[in-house]
């Protein structure tokens, strides 16, 4: 396992990129803990495969350096890197058994042969295929070959990092949870180190210790699920983690107070540096309360999913989205109230601190 | 799977089948007739039965012609499917060289087999032809008129040359389909480039090597014309393949009968050849 | 209306479309959920006419079209991937259609920029497809089966691979347009979120038959079998085996569930309960919840919610609860199972309580 520093990275596929926006990945100065588990979030095309294949060395950065436990491995083959990736749709050797797939990696680095069968029978247990461990891979379906390349993936315990790009894309919902869960306790039994790259918030918040948002080639936000729900430092954050995501509503900031159109409405404190250029009001749809109380909106639609419902409204001529827990109904006169736990301010998309007064819900 | 179902779709194909019966199934009906008949000129036939099919595999001359050309095929096909293998490994998968590799791969298909032959013929000549004049040169006995080793080893050089790259092309159109996680994965499994070879490219090649199997494979016993060109099916009787001892049978000595049965049983080894290796090859790639 | 009368589909002797029977009105949108290889693409393919059933018939606004091809029957299909012609800019793609049914210039003219407005690619209309983004390719796809104007659109999993936001973002606006043509959709899916956000009618399939058909959040709530209730849960349903004694079910370890008002009257039996994870809680919600001891086996945190998977008994159970929780590994937490929102399943997986229907 490997500390990973990413030195002032940068990559652009074409050799003569001059221009910021001739950069894939723009400037990337980051650490990955020795034993993290980490998510790399974003939409497609914001970099986070690309960082991920320079990581393990199948692309190598047009700037900057790659240091695995203070090491340079900048110029290293994927091979001498060490580490294990599993790729978005299934990699797997036709023409061998699953038992020998899951044992080519390790075999490949001429293991001992009674050390392969104990690390591929754990594995082959993991991912519950343990009845098909004699049968030729190529029959199987899309999942269950999936289930081998994570197999493969894992089964090498002295590796410096496990990557995971989109790993679970094929998999059926009810298997991803499964899956999912035993990645995690994977983690927690070896101490890995795991980058998991992944445009699927649910898929990126519950298997990372840290997530890193990327957007547009950047690092928007590093943070904890908890950080990134709670304090999106950017509204890009707050749009792209949580569904429906952060309601922003453009307000004007006069001391504790942001004015919405004609509305008021009570900030937890007041903002630390003065509004400069477009402010805006974040608030998540799980932090606006519906009742009878607040300020007046018109009700769009209610869309029932289950256990909560998702009330699409309009306030002061601005779509806002709130959330009524199952048993919740939606009151005659209806009105909305921000919990301040939940509000942030933003000036120019960016997060301003608030000088918190009020007591935290 | 089950697509459309529409009667009026045979009617489309008609024409293709009246053109099939009368491209092939007439003249194989002909050859039949002709088989089971003897004939002395003049469009009087009688009937022989089975004794033109008993004469021909009891001839040493069929036989002989058969080994050879059963040995002419084993011995092309074991050299144009490693190296047709080889080359198409070899080739850029990207960039300016791929046009450049393929046009040269796709020159030596575009040119007539006659004129292949001809080629080969001059070339390797002793007295004008650069490959004959230079082998004497520096001072080897090449002689393909007078030596059937060296008659044979130029019709097999021939062929080689004339036909790897199709084994080539076929290869490198299974090869490109490969997609690129398959080499990323193996480079991150640390396997070595015999490694990636084995359990990648030829699982990967193997739907296109049969297909250049059969086709090298029913190409090559039927070789005619080149042979024909370069020795005549000489010296002596060294490079006659069975489709130069039919020809001579059916034209040289006009043996209709016996010819006939001939190319009979000359198509149904090659159709049960190709029968056992298609079998072969795709219950090996279905195991 | 399009009917399915009792549709088997067998390929090579296996059967893929196991005797389904179903009724989709005009101007409505139904989902087809279940998993990978449930049958949910062949019994698009048969709804299209693409495959002919085996047995059974198909029936279009009381016309049998069991036989027609599907050239004669104006069908639309959108599907995963993401199909359109490459060399033709967005304005030709989403023409097509109408160019092949001999429309004139004008009404050509008029109903792309109709479709293109609907979906929001006006801006794109010059581009060709590979210079457009996933989610503008497959709105490109989308807006040549709205032009088509046909009366059945089969829309296979459309969205799968595209960029969860960006399916946040169609998803929203597909219902809206679906419902202005009047056509019957068909939408298949493997992600039970997917099926409640898209509201409509939900089937779910499990081996290739219909388990239950109606209004989704219907089907959700008061599933009538188990097959149902798992096909559609995600985070995946709790359930547990357990004995009915009297007034309480009896749980592992003696601790007895109050029975259901309403299901009073059952048996004493073996049954299986199930519950959605949210409503596994760490308070007490209703005074007569009953709380069981179970192990964490792992939690994991969403942002503003905490998914803590557990194990109790024999089963493995998810409990998703508010908060940014943390627990040690292998710790043991006391857990609220509400009885007014079980699910009680008698020992064929059919639902108790439920009005007896006809097995699906």
């Amino acid at each position: 396992m490997a500390r990973i520093d990413l030195d002032h990275i940068r990559h652009a596929y074409s050799p003569n990129a001059t221009k910021p926006e001739d950069f894939a990945l723009k400037e990337v100065h980051h650490t990955f803990e020795d034993g993290g588990a980490y998510a790399l979030l974003g939409p497609s095309g914001c970099g986070k495969t690309t960082l991920l294949n320079i990581i393990s060395g199948l692309l190598h950065p047009s700037h900057g350096k790659l240091l695995f436990n203070g090491r340079d491995v900048t110029n290293l083959s994927t091979q001498e890197r060490n580490i294990a990736q599993v790729f978005q749709f299934p990699v797997i050797y036709d023409t061998m058994t699953v038992y020998d797939n899951l044992a080519f990696p390790l075999r490949n680095r001429g293991v001992p042969e009674s050390e392969v069968d104990r690390k591929v029978r754990e594995i082959i247990k993991m991912i519950d295929l343990e009845s098909w461990a004699k049968r030729r891979a190529r029959g199987l379906t899309a999942d269950q070959k999936q289930k081998i390349s994570l197999g493969r993936g894992l089964v090498r315990s002295d590796v410096n990092a496990i990557l995971f790009d989109e790993p679970l894309t094929v998999i059926d919902p009810h298997m991803k949870w499964v899956l999912r869960s035993q990645l995690k306790q994977l983690h927690r039994q070896f101490g890995y180190t795991m980058v998991y790259v992944t445009h699927d918030q649910t898929e990126a918040l519950t298997f990372a210790d840290r997530v890193v948002v990327m957007y547009d080639g950047q690092i928007v936000q590093i943070g904890t699920p908890a950080e990134l729900f709670e304090k999106p430092s950017h509204t890009f954050v707050g749009y792209f983690i949580g569904s429906p995501g952060m309601n922003v509503l453009p307000v004007t900031v006069e001391g504790t107070r942001a004015k919405l159109g004609g509305q008021i409405i009570e900030l937890p404190g007041a903002p630390a540096a003065d509004g400069q250029g477009q402010v805006e009001l974040g608030i998540r749809p799980e932090y606006v309360r519906v009742g009878s109380e607040g300020i007046p909106v018109q009700i769009r639609k209610v869309e029932d999913i289950g256990r909560h419902k998702v009330v699409r409204a309009a306030i002061e001529g601005k779509e806002i989205a709130a959330i009524l827990t199952e048993d919740e109904e939606l009151p005659a006169n209806p009105h909305v109230r921000f919990d301040p736990a939940g509000i942030n301010l933003y000036a120019n998309s960016w997060r301003v601190n608030v000088a918190e007064t009020g007591r935290r819900a | 799977m089950e697509k459309t179902w529409n009667n009026r779709a045979w009617f489309m194909v008609l024409p293709v089948l009246v053109l099939v019966a009368f491209s092939a199934v007439i003249p194989l009906m002909t050859v039949v007739n002709y088989s089971v008949q003897d004939t002395f000129g003049n469009n009087e036939f009688f009937w022989a039965g089975s004794e033109w099919f008993q004469e021909m595999l009891t001839s040493a001359r069929f036989w002989e012609a058969f080994w050879r050309n059963l040995a002419f095929s084993g011995i092309i096909l074991a050299i144009e499917i490693p190296l047709g293998i080889f080359i198409a490994l070899n080739m850029p998968k990207s960039g300016w060289g791929v046009p450049v590799c393929l046009v040269l791969m796709a020159l030596p298909l575009l040119i007539p087999w006659n004129v292949v032959g001809t080629i080969w013929q001059v070339f390797g000549r002793i007295d004008i032809g650069l490959l004959g004049y230079g082998l004497n040169a520096f001072g080897l006995d090449y002689n393909y008129v007078n030596d059937p080793i060296d008659a044979w080893a130029t019709v097999v050089i021939m062929d080689v040359w004339h036909w790897t790259s199709l084994v080539v092309l076929l290869c490198y159109a299974g090869l490109v389909s490969i997609p690129d996680a398959y080499y990323q994965a193996a480079k991150i499994d640390g396997a070595s480039r015999w490694a990636v070879f084995r359990y990648i490219q030829l699982p990967k090649m193997n739907r296109v090597l049969l297909i250049a199997v059969l086709l090298r494979f029913m190409d090559s016993f039927m070789i005619y014309t080149e042979p024909f060109v370069v020795t005549g099916g000489g010296p002596g009787n060294s490079t006659t393949f069975l489709s130069i001892d039919l020809v001579k049978m059916a034209i040289g000595q006009f043996d209709l009968g016996p010819a006939a049965a001939m190319s009979i049983i000359y198509f149904l080894i090659i159709l049960l050849l190709s029968w056992v290796f298609y079998t072969v090859m795709t219950n090996y790639d279905a195991e | 209306m399009l009917e399915l009368r009792n549709v088997t589909k067998a390929v090579g002797g296996v059967d893929h479309i196991r005797d389904v029977s179903l009724q989709l009105e005009h101007g409505s949108l139904n989902v087809l959920l279940g998993p990978t290889l449930s049958g949910k693409t062949s019994l698009m393919r048969l709804m299209a006419g693409l495959d002919r059933p085996t047995s059974g018939s198909v029936w279009f606004d009381g016309k049998d079209v069991t036989g027609v091809r599907v050239q004669d029957r104006n069908v639309a299909m959108v599907y995963q991937q993401f199909i359109n012609y490459p060399a033709m800019t967005v304005y030709e793609n989403i023409a097509s259609p109408l160019r092949v049914a001999g429309e004139d210039k004008a009404k050509i003219d008029r109903e792309v920029h109709r479709a293109a407005e609907l979906l929001k690619l006006t801006p794109y209309l010059n581009r060709t497809p590979l210079n457009l983004s996933g989610g503008q390719q497959q709105r490109t796809a989308l807006a040549r089966a709205i032009v088509k104007n046909a009366r059945l659109v089969l829309l296979d999993e459309p969205l799968a691979n595209l960029d969860y936001k960006l399916r946040e973002e169609l998803r929203a606006e597909l219902p809206k347009i679906f419902s202005e043509t009047g056509a019957i959709f068909v939408y298949a899916t493997t992600e039970p979120h997917e099926a409640l956000l898209l509201g409509g009618n939900t089937a779910t399939l499990s081996e290739g038959r219909i388990t239950q058909f109606g209004p989704t959040i219907s089907v959700f709530r008061k599933p009538l079998n188990l097959t149902t209730a798992r096909t559609f849960a995600d985070p995946p349903l709790n359930m547990i085996a357990l004995d009915k004694e009297g007034t309480d079910f009896v749980l592992e370890g003696g601790v007895r569930l109050p029975v259901p008002q309403e299901l009073a009257g059952i048996p004493d039996a073996n049954y299986t309960i199930a519950f959605q994870p949210h409503h596994l809680s760490l308070h007490k919600p209703h005074k007569q919840a009953v709380s069981v001891k179970a192990k964490v086996l792992v939690t994991e945190i969403t942002g503003s919610e905490s998914f803590v998977h557990l194990s109790f008994a024999d089963a493995r159970w998810v409990m998703l609860a508010h908060g940014v929780l943390s627990f040690e590994p292998d710790e043991m937490v006391d857990v609220y199972i509400d009885p007014r929102h079980i699910m009680v399943f008698d020992g064929h997986g059919n639902a108790v309580g439920a009005k007896p229907r006809k097995a699906a």
